[in-house]
């Protein structure tokens, strides 16, 4: 490759190549601050290439490649490079993580109670969590939570939030300029925005926390709060990972074990601070 | 007439898990997860046990469990049926 990055996120180490510059800088410049692998070890490998040699040059386009490959994954714009390789990313944790339990979940920790988020795309979970990131949680993650099958923690994994439409302006008026990447409009699924989780997120990403809460958040109806039993937060979260089937046995004995451990509530929110207002009174019953 | 008899994997081919009054069962042989409601995981218990048919696992559950005047081998026959169909049991 021409141009290359080694990046660690949590436990995870990327070595990132680009046939093109430009997708490297940008995420060299979201990514300022995160630890480079302290072995030189990659754990994925995301290529970004021309979907045809000549398209390096002409009308370029972006074909992910890496460790694991979905055969019909849609070359895009070299503009949408930094979403290439953030997509490349997940594609590889999600294909090839094989140490973890990865649940597509977001996952914030207050004084050592880890609260996890899971719901389908518009949930709001990812805005929710970088919402509480920025007012006094941690945040692990917006977009995959691992879950240890040895001790049964959850480790962080803060790489960069992908807001979406409504949810850039949101965060925008809460963070710093300098934090954020550049706005891409146009993806498929409109327009995003990414953004590098706080110093704190990044000063403790080694550092697990305890699940204590397991929340499914539905946005865009009155406020509501349910309990959710056991065996159905077991099939939602079954549902929600993707390398339970892969992983046997010790997927199923880990999954168990945190749903036989962890309370869960379904939640329907109006408003974002409608949510995080439900979010801190649960976190005060856990508490009390 | 002897109906058709069945026999269930060995426990150490299964994990199971009750959650709420459901069970979740991981049957190694497959790599497959099953949410089982009773009486699916007390019909596979007693089937643990050996091969039997219908009217044997109906006089296996009297023995160990309080049936309601529902349980019949009608009903045992019908679980069985569903639960060859997952590949928890089969034909002996």
């Amino acid at each position: 490759m021409r141009h290359g990055l080694d990046l660690r996120i949590g436990p995870v180490a990327f070595r990132i190549g680009s046939a093109w510059p430009g997708p490297l800088d940008a995420l060299a410049k979201l990514y300022a601050g995160y630890p480079t692998p302290e072995d030189g070890l990659c754990d994925f490998t995301v290529r970004l290439e021309p979907g045809k040699p000549w398209r390096r040059f002409v009308r370029p386009s972006v074909a992910i490649r890496g460790d694991y490959v979905l055969p019909d994954a849609v070359p895009m714009v070299l503009a949408h490079g930094l979403l290439a390789a953030e997509m490349g990313m997940n594609l590889q944790m999600a294909l090839g993580q094989k140490s973890y339990l990865l649940l597509h979940a977001a996952t914030v920790e207050k004084d050592g109670r880890a609260l996890l988020m899971t719901g389908e795309s518009g949930a709001g979970k990812s805005t929710l969590a970088a919402l509480l990131g920025e007012r006094g949680w941690r945040l692990l993650g917006d977009e995959f939570a691992l879950l240890d099958l040895v001790s049964g923690a959850l480790h962080p994994f803060p790489r960069a939030v992908s807001l979406k439409n409504g949810a850039i302006a949101v965060l925008e008026a809460e963070v710093e300029a300098a934090r954020f990447g550049p706005r891409l409009e146009g993806t498929p699924k409109g327009a995003i925005r990414h953004l590098r989780p706080n110093a704190d997120a990044l000063a403790r990403m080694d550092e697990p926390a305890r699940p204590a809460l397991i929340l499914f958040p539905r946005f865009g109806a009155a406020a509501a709060v349910r309990g959710v039993g056991q065996a159905e937060v077991f099939v939602r979260l079954t549902q929600a990972s993707t390398n339970y089937v892969a992983l046997g046995r010790r997927g199923f004995d880990g999954l168990t074990g945190l749903v036989r451990k962890v309370p869960a509530l379904a939640i329907d929110y109006p408003d974002a601070e409608t949510a995080i207002g439900l979010v801190e009174d649960f976190r005060r019953e856990l508490a009390a | 007439m002897a109906g058709a008899r069945y026999i269930a994997d060995p426990e150490s081919a299964v994990a199971q898990v009750a959650l709420d009054g459901l069970s979740v069962l991981f049957h190694a042989p497959s790599g497959t997860t099953h949410v089982l409601a009773a009486p699916a995981p007390e019909i596979l218990g007693v089937l643990r046990e050996g091969p039997a048919d219908a009217a044997e696992l109906l006089r296996r559950l009297r023995a160990r469990f309080e049936l309601g005047s529902e349980a019949g081998e009608e009903a045992i026959r019908a679980r069985l049926d569903e639960l060859e169909t997952a590949g928890l049991v089969r034909r002996a």
